[in-house]
């Protein structure tokens, strides 16, 4: 479990995160929304370990991270960039044998191996051969999820981490699914997973529980369902919403409103008369 | 091409390289008492040869083909170290600066050794020119590297090419200062700083330049895996667990040693850094695993090949060996350049 309480960072006089706290279970999404400049970024900087750790408690599995070296932390998670541009042509599979850097190279023959079989979970094996350099955006994205798969399953550690940076925003609707399905999947390994994403839909389908975060604060924590509300999203974004019922499942649709940017008006007597008609 | 194949010919080509370097020259000597000499060594009888040949064979060409051999090497590992980590195919120890760098604190170490610098030249004794150098090529690579990580973007071709002429102008005006002070032999030896020359290696050059590059040419490829990874950029390899501001320190340090060494002795070759890198990655990829070291290779190749240029051109005068890689390097830097604008290779 990693566990995090009162973190806060400050970066040039500003506060970016103040005073959050949550835990993430081995086995469970979490996804983080939250407007622009919230701070979700920041949060998966330094849950990462990628930055260090200004204010507050950060333990993975109970050890402060602080004791934890680089390559030990690189063996218990990764991380799924934004987007990871690459000036120089190496092949598809050869970026994602990078993913098993802290666990060791083997042989060429051996790493290859291990990359394609990584590359068919992301439905990219037939881009093996390509130099990355001349992959289009959507499917750099799913390469690199193939090399961060590649280094969470080489892992023997008992609990592992997948920390994903809004990775699905270059993607079409059909593949976004298939990268969170692929995730979902990771679960079941006993992977814990905290993703930031934009979507709100993604979130609500794909999440166990959700952390809304404004102004570097945690606004609302919990179940998707109890949290996904239009009070949610006008807190959060400002944004007004119709709560629609999914015909075939449980989670929330958050619809905006035909005029979304502004607080509707109270409603007429004669609209509330037809509803209950 | 595969790796193999390519060594293979590269060795050919090295080990043709040094016959050639030794056989040819002013004094001229034949395959066979090239080759009674490269086996004086062994216990087999031998016919004697003469006393001039072994002179100019052990004492003259040897230590000047070792050299060329080491500064090819560590330049073009240099330079491919450096466009690894500025994840940028025209990033060069030359071109950004860091040879200017050395060659000017090395001139400051020339002139000045008697008046300002008597201290410096008092606690380092011999090893005050290398070790001026070597500062020199840390500050100005760390100055590059700064400057390139202020600009938004990072590494942006462009500023890194213009800082670095801007600190080339900077230290060829300082030096032509320095010049004022110098006397006649040390002028002369102004040209030599600012267009290298092999021509005047000795054995002691290469007892005290040698260990510096032998750090350098064992310590770049232990770099590869982690370059490799800084390929994907800094955040991605500490996700991988590799530590950038290790990675990067290493990478300078490994540079000013190759680069201060280097011109310590041979002044300012130009090109190497940049060409062989490049060639090597046309042909392999862009694995710094062969990368590397066969970048080392192929460097050790193109320099002694260049100082045969260089000796026989215009024999017997000398050229200095930096026209040669210029005259190489330039019209290939233009073309690089050319490739990169019509391709728009991607830089974040």
């Amino acid at each position: 479990m990693i566990n995090v309480a009162q973190l806060s960072l400050s970066k040039g006089g500003r506060r970016l995160l103040d005073s959050i706290s949550f835990q993430l279970t081995p086995g469970e999404v979490v996804a983080v929304i939250g407007a622009n400049g919230a701070g979700k970024s920041s949060l998966l900087k330094v849950v990462s370990g990628e930055w260090g750790l200004q204010e507050g408690e950060l333990s993975y599995d109970g050890e402060p991270v602080q004791g934890i070296c680089k390559q030990d932390l690189a063996k218990r998670r990764a991380v799924m960039p934004q987007a990871s541009p690459m000036s120089f042509p190496f092949k598809a599979w050869e970026v994602v044998a990078l993913g098993r850097t802290p666990f060791g190279l083997n042989n060429a023959k051996r790493e290859r191996a291990i990359a394609l079989d990584r590359l068919e979970l992301t439905g990219t094996e037939h881009l093996a051969e390509r130099h990355y350099t001349a992959l289009s955006g959507g499917e750099k994205q799913r390469v690199q999820l193939a090399r961060v798969l590649n280094q969470l399953l080489s892992s023997q550690a008992k609990h592992r981490y997948l920390f994903l940076d809004e990775c699905t925003a270059s993607l079409d609707p059909s593949h976004q699914h298939q990268v969170f399905q692929r995730v979902r999947a990771l679960t079941s390994e006993g992977i814990g997973v905290l993703a930031i994403v934009h979507d709100i839909h993604l979130a609500a389908q794909y999440a166990d529980r959700v952390l809304i975060l404004k102004d570097g604060a945690l606004l609302d924590a919990g179940p998707v369902k109890s949290c996904l509300t239009p009070q949610a999203m006008v807190e959060a974004f400002a944004l007004h919403t119709h709560r629609l019922s999914h015909p075939e499942a449980e989670w929330p649709l958050l619809v905006p409103r035909k005029n979304p940017l502004v607080a509707p008006q109270p409603v007429p007597f004669k609209s509330a008369d037809v509803a209950t008609g | 091409m595969t790796t193999r194949l390519f060594t293979t010919l590269i060795g050919l080509l090295l080990t043709l390289a040094l016959m050639t370097a030794l056989a040819f020259g002013p004094v001229p000597v034949s395959l066979r008492e090239l080759g009674i000499w490269s086996l004086h060594w062994s216990p087999m009888t031998l016919p004697e040869l003469p006393r001039h040949i072994d002179i100019v064979l052990g004492d003259i060409r040897l230590p000047r083909v070792l050299m060329g051999l080491m500064i090819g090497a560590s330049l073009a590992m240099a330079g491919a170290a450096i466009q690894g980590l500025f994840r940028n195919p025209l990033a060069d120890p030359g071109l950004i600066g860091v040879s200017s760098g050395a060659a000017l604190a090395a001139l400051a170490v020339i002139v000045l050794g008697n008046t300002v610098l008597a201290g410096f030249m008092a606690t380092f004794g011999f090893l005050a020119l290398p070790f001026a150098a070597f500062l020199g090529a840390l500050l100005v690579t760390w100055v590059i590297y700064s400057i390139a990580r202020m600009t938004p973007g990072g590494s942006q071709v462009t500023t890194l090419i213009l800082a670095g002429v801007a600190i080339t102008a900077f230290s060829g005006a300082v030096s032509g200062l320095l010049t004022y002070l110098a006397d006649d032999a040390e002028l002369r030896s102004f040209t030599f700083w600012s267009m290298g020359s092999l021509a005047s290696v000795t054995w002691r050059d290469l007892a005290i330049a040698a260990p510096w590059m032998g750090v350098s040419l064992i310590g770049f490829p232990l770099m590869a895996g982690a370059l490799n990874v800084m390929l994907m950029g800094e955040s991605v390899a500490d996700h991988l667990g590799i530590d950038p501001n290790r990675i990067r320190r290493r990478v300078f340090v490994l540079t000013a040693l190759a680069v201060g060494a280097g011109v310590s002795v041979a002044g300012m070759i130009g090109f190497v850094g940049l060409v062989v890198p490049h060639l090597v990655r046309l042909a392999l990829g862009p694995d710094h695993r062969a990368l590397i070291p066969l970048s080392g290779l192929v460097g050790a190749a193109l320099l002694v090949w260049a100082d045969i240029l260089a000796r026989l051109l215009v024999a017997p005068a000398e050229l200095p060996i930096g026209i040669i890689t210029a005259l190489l390097g330039g019209p290939f830097f233009l073309y690089l350049l050319m490739r990169q604008t019509t391709e728009g290779i991607q830089h974040d």
